[in-house]
């Protein structure tokens, strides 16, 4: 019979409210986001940093949220997809998104999202091989990439003014 | 499943005190190894301790005498620093070619080292900088070249009590740069089939005055190719330097046969990546001028 793991008491700012859990050490942020904190919009697909289904931004950086301890983020800022919507207001990255119909099953999309917004705003003009390059990280095993990449420039553009 | 603790010290002085007596503890930087590692149930630590919020762990110093920098800064705070790009070319494309955006989150050149695979693709790019790990540890402080880390596929001379605190660069002389190249059948996200650094100096009228070469995934360890380098400086990189520095490095790899690539195939490409890199290096000196 093994010990019982210590849990782990975590404080966090998740899309702008303050939330706290408990979770075991070796517990990952998707499962506590999905499972404890009710935020479905992650999703786990590969579990192993390869599918980018679970992006997050933890303290301002593009994650993978299979990939980052629960414990870990005591005392930081977390957004998950369901902190890009402001107010009812899609952003410009989901509005092209379906635009485009650039998703079928799902799964990647808000992977994608987290992803693309990440891009944009810290390349607001990205050229096609950068866009291409960034999302390397989202699989998509519907879509084929095309008409996320153009919807991904699009994005760019409208937020740009174009 | 045994029992895990979780420690997140603040400092060096109480990561010593969390480490001191641990059973099986293992240092946790951005996670992007460890975490896949233990799903796979590869490794089984009976304590992580979180580096990140130890101050020396994340710190990043550029000076006159060079770059101090710690061994958990993620690859997208390096790949986004202008001056580091100016300086360190090679070492930032190498660091920021760790896999997705996602992985540059996180990944870092201390725990591309501390892995020790034999692909890392920062670790040739840190070995011809001359990159030297500084390691603190209940006997103190003390310095290894990054060549000197790695002991095989996966092992390392880091102590169970030991932490790799910080990888200092020193800074390139005038004329100067460097460069790396890696094979992979991909465009992205994929791990090197073979892999080569190189830093150059070059006088006023082109000769090479100094240079390093290192090479990745083509042995147990990535390792400089002193010959190599030797057929480098004194030329001005001629056809003939280029040649003898490939059949250097050719003649110096150990690779083995495996899904990625045969012996045969390794060792000639390493070659090539060599004299691709060097010409990379040349090129980016004669842009500073």
């Amino acid at each position: 019979m093994s010990a019982p793991m210590k849990k782990c008491h975590v404080s966090a700012t998740v899309n702008g409210e303050p939330r706290e859990f408990l979770c075991e050490p070796t517990q990952v942020l998707s499962d506590i986001l999905r499972n404890d904190l009710d935020l479905t919009g992650t999703k786990e697909g590969c579990t192993t940093g390869d599918c980018g289904a679970c992006s997050v931004m933890l303290d301002g950086a593009l994650v993978c949220s299979c990939l980052v301890l629960a414990a870990e983020v005591e005392g930081s800022e977390i957004e998950t997809v369901e902190g890009v919507a402001k107010d009812g207001v899609l952003h410009p990255v989901q509005e092209k998104l379906l635009e485009h119909a650039a998703l079928q099953c799902g799964i990647c999309t808000p992977g994608i999202v987290v992803a693309a917004k990440a891009l944009l705003e810290q390349n607001p003009d990205p050229s096609e091989e950068e866009t291409r390059y960034w999302l390397a990280g989202n699989l998509c095993r519907c879509t084929g990439y095309d008409k996320i990449i153009r919807a991904v420039m699009d994005a760019g553009a409208a937020m740009r003014g174009e | 499943m045994t029992s895990v603790q979780y420690a997140a010290p603040t400092s060096l002085a109480e990561a010593a005190q969390v480490l001191a007596g641990a059973e099986a503890p293992k240092l946790l930087a951005g996670g992007t190894d460890l975490l896949v590692q233990m799903k796979l149930g590869l490794r089984q630590p009976g304590l992580i301790v979180d580096i990140k919020k130890i101050p020396e762990l994340k710190a990043l110093g550029l000076d006159a005498s060079g770059l101090s920098l710690g061994a958990a800064v993620p690859g997208a705070v390096v790949t986004a620093n202008a001056e580091l790009q100016r300086l360190y070319p090679g070492f930032v494309e190498a660091l920021g070619l760790i896999g997705s955006s996602q992985v540059q989150g996180r990944c870092s050149a201390g725990g591309n080292l501390c892995n020790s695979s034999p692909a890392a693709d920062s670790v040739p790019a840190m070995i011809a900088l001359g990159a030297v790990c500084r390691i603190v540890g209940p006997a103190g402080e003390r310095r290894v070249p990054v060549e000197d880390f790695n002991t095989g596929p996966g092992s390392n001379c880091l102590a169970p009590d030991e932490i790799l605190v910080a990888l200092e660069f020193p800074r390139p002389a005038p004329r100067s740069s460097d460069a790396y190249l890696r094979f992979i059948p991909r465009t992205e996200m994929d791990i090197a089939v073979a892999g080569a650094g190189v830093s150059l100096s070059l006088a006023e009228d082109g000769t090479c005055i100094a240079a390093r070469v290192a090479i990745g995934a083509v042995g147990p360890r990535a390792i400089p190719v002193p010959a190599a380098a030797d057929a480098l400086v004194g030329t001005t990189l001629d056809d003939a330097a280029l040649d003898a520095a490939a059949a250097a490095a050719s003649a110096a790899a150990t690779p083995i046969t495996d899904k990625r690539g045969t012996v045969e195939y390794r060792k000639k490409v390493v070659g090539v990546l060599v004299r691709r890199a060097v010409l990379i290096a040349k090129s980016r000196i004669e842009e500073q001028a």
